[in-house]
């Protein structure tokens, strides 16, 4: 039996940057476009926050010099860095913060310039002054190469192709090409994916997300804030949150399964739906593999049949469980190498009704978000989110 | 090809430095537990599995199969010149999967379940750092 939304806190407002190239603004000024148009999109201003949330793309100090560049007064923050899923971390933890009487507007931001001269994507994976750095780092191993890894063993395993993880890439395509501002429009075939140039085997190039500049907002208010907005029809309530990271395990990893599986199950359980009875999923796509991956996490498809599903057409628009309608992070936008902002915005648009019409899912009321941060091949953070529409 | 991979200096601490000592000997050497047991990666003092701090540093066979595997066909920064190389994980006979670099072979011959071996390149410090080639057949 689902959640009773009515005590929930919701999200009010969102925003991304329209932006997939912008030499010309500096990474606080992204910050401060988007966290303003997710707030104008709620009715609120800055001056209705009292609660920020940011991670590692924020410049400076994080939080701390995002709140002086906004002139915020805020008395909760919370800077949580789990990579790509830090921003669906951050609306569970606002929607916890927010139950706990902590603050009633909470305001997430994201920017970044991979494109135009923020950080290099695809450096070596590990840093110096990680622990696991010097045994990691030697080896030439970078983004894809590891995520190939973890794609590597589930054919092995499983007997899952490059075939049928092109499909996850065509139909991102296929939505992209109805999303105006989305960095790749074109629709490509299983054909194209195959064809492009093999970056680290099994991965082909159009197995690769998108490296763009831009950014994103999400506003998360309190109920009580909620009913008094001009549009509160307009909220997505946050029934289900779980979060979890999955590590190397003593140097036992299993590069089959991603921590869906533990931050899935607990998200459902606090929502209480089940994977069936969602209508629309944000599934994080950095790499087809990782979409393909998490599906399975999740519970959309048995451990090890996520080719088959994938194959079947499942999720286009029109077929059983349409994704990342925007075109995700394979085709639309990957702002600052993290595609978790995207991924709530978009569930968002779906529930409000205002996809693009080409591929909003009919009268949608629950729809799920979900993020990976790190690396497949390694440690990676989780979170899952389940939201539902305010009727 | 292969065997002309970059080789950088190490990181080596007051905790991972009998690892990188041994490497420098010719010698896989891993953590175990004294506690517990368990044999432990990647080389740390700390075993996450019952919270001791006391480890023994114990030979390792060096023998292992790969566990995956990945071409990357062009790399980047020292590694562009080095192209084609594979990264991979392999699983060592003692249990851990292990990061690293097939080396000694063609890399369109390398696949999972392939016995592999350690060998080792020198840093210009002296820690080595630590490779697998395939394993001869009929080596003990």
């Amino acid at each position: 039996m689902a959640r009773d939304a009515r005590n929930l806190a919701k999200i009010a407002g969102v925003f991304e940057h329209p932006g997939r190239h912008l030499p010309d603004l500096s990474l606080p000024q992204i910050h401060a476009q988007v966290g303003v148009g997710a707030l104008a999109d709620a009715g609120l201003t800055l001056s209705d926050v009292d609660a920020y949330f940011c991670a590692g793309d924020a410049p400076g100090f994080g939080g701390i010099s995002m709140a002086d560049y906004l002139g915020l007064r805020v008395n909760y923050t919370d800077t949580t860095e789990t990579g790509g899923s830090s921003y669906l971390a951050h609306v569970g933890h606002a929607a916890a913060a927010i139950a706990a009487g902590k603050c009633q507007v909470a305001l997430i931001t994201l920017g970044g310039k991979p494109r135009t001269g923020g950080g290099a994507p695809g450096g070596s994976a590990g840093g110096a002054s990680a622990p696991e750095g010097p045994f990691e780092s030697q080896w030439g191993s970078n983004v894809p190469n590891m995520y190939a890894l973890a794609a590597a063993r589930h054919m092995h395993e499983f007997g899952t192709t490059s075939s049928q993880l092109a499909m996850i890439k065509v139909a991102a395509s296929k939505h992209a090409s109805h999303n105006p501002n989305a960095f790749l429009r074109d629709v490509v075939t299983v054909e194209q994916v195959l064809d492009s140039p093999m970056v680290a085997d099994p991965l082909h190039r159009l197995d690769c997300c998108v490296i763009t500049d831009g950014g994103g907002a999400v506003v998360v208010v309190s109920p009580e804030v909620a009913r008094d907005l001009a549009r509160p029809d307009r909220c997505a309530s946050v029934l289900g949150h779980g979060e979890a990271i999955k590590h190397s395990a003593n140097g036992r990893v299993d590069l089959t399964h991603t921590a869906a599986v533990w931050s899935g199950p607990r998200a459902f359980a606090e929502a209480g739906v089940t994977p069936a009875d969602i209508e629309y999923v944000s599934i994080y796509d950095s790499f087809t593999i990782t979409v393909l991956q998490t599906l399975e996490d999740l519970g959309f498809c048995e451990k090890g049949r996520g080719g088959s599903f994938v194959e079947s057409g499942a999720l286009e628009a029109g077929g059983r469980l349409p994704f990342n309608t925007d075109g995700g992070g394979l085709c639309n936008n990957h702002p600052s190498n993290r595609g978790g902002m995207t991924k709530i915005i978009e569930a968002v648009r779906q529930l409000r009704g205002e996809a693009n019409a080409a591929v909003q899912v009919p009268g949608c009321e629950l729809a799920l978000a979900h993020g990976t941060g790190g690396n497949l091949g390694t440690r990676t953070g989780s979170a899952t989110l389940i939201l539902g529409r305010t009727s | 090809m292969s065997s002309s991979l970059p080789v950088r200096n190490v990181d080596v601490n007051s905790e991972t430095r009998p690892f990188w000592e041994a490497t420098a000997v010719g010698q896989l050497v891993l953590p175990r537990c004294v506690e517990c047991g368990a044999t432990l990666w990647y080389p740390k003092s700390f075993c996450p599995l019952c919270a001791s701090s006391s480890v023994e540093w114990v030979p390792a066979s060096g023998r292992g199969t790969i566990y995956s595997f990945s071409i990357t066909r062009k790399g980047a920064g020292v590694w562009a010149e080095h192209g084609p190389y594979v990264v991979a994980y392999v699983e060592l006979d003692e249990g851990p999967r292990v990061l690293t670099n097939i080396v000694g072979c063609d890399v369109d011959d390398v696949h999972i379940g392939m016995a592999v071996s350690v060998v080792f390149h020198p840093t210009a410090d002296g820690p080595a750092i630590y490779r697998f080639r395939p394993t001869p057949d009929g080596a003990e």
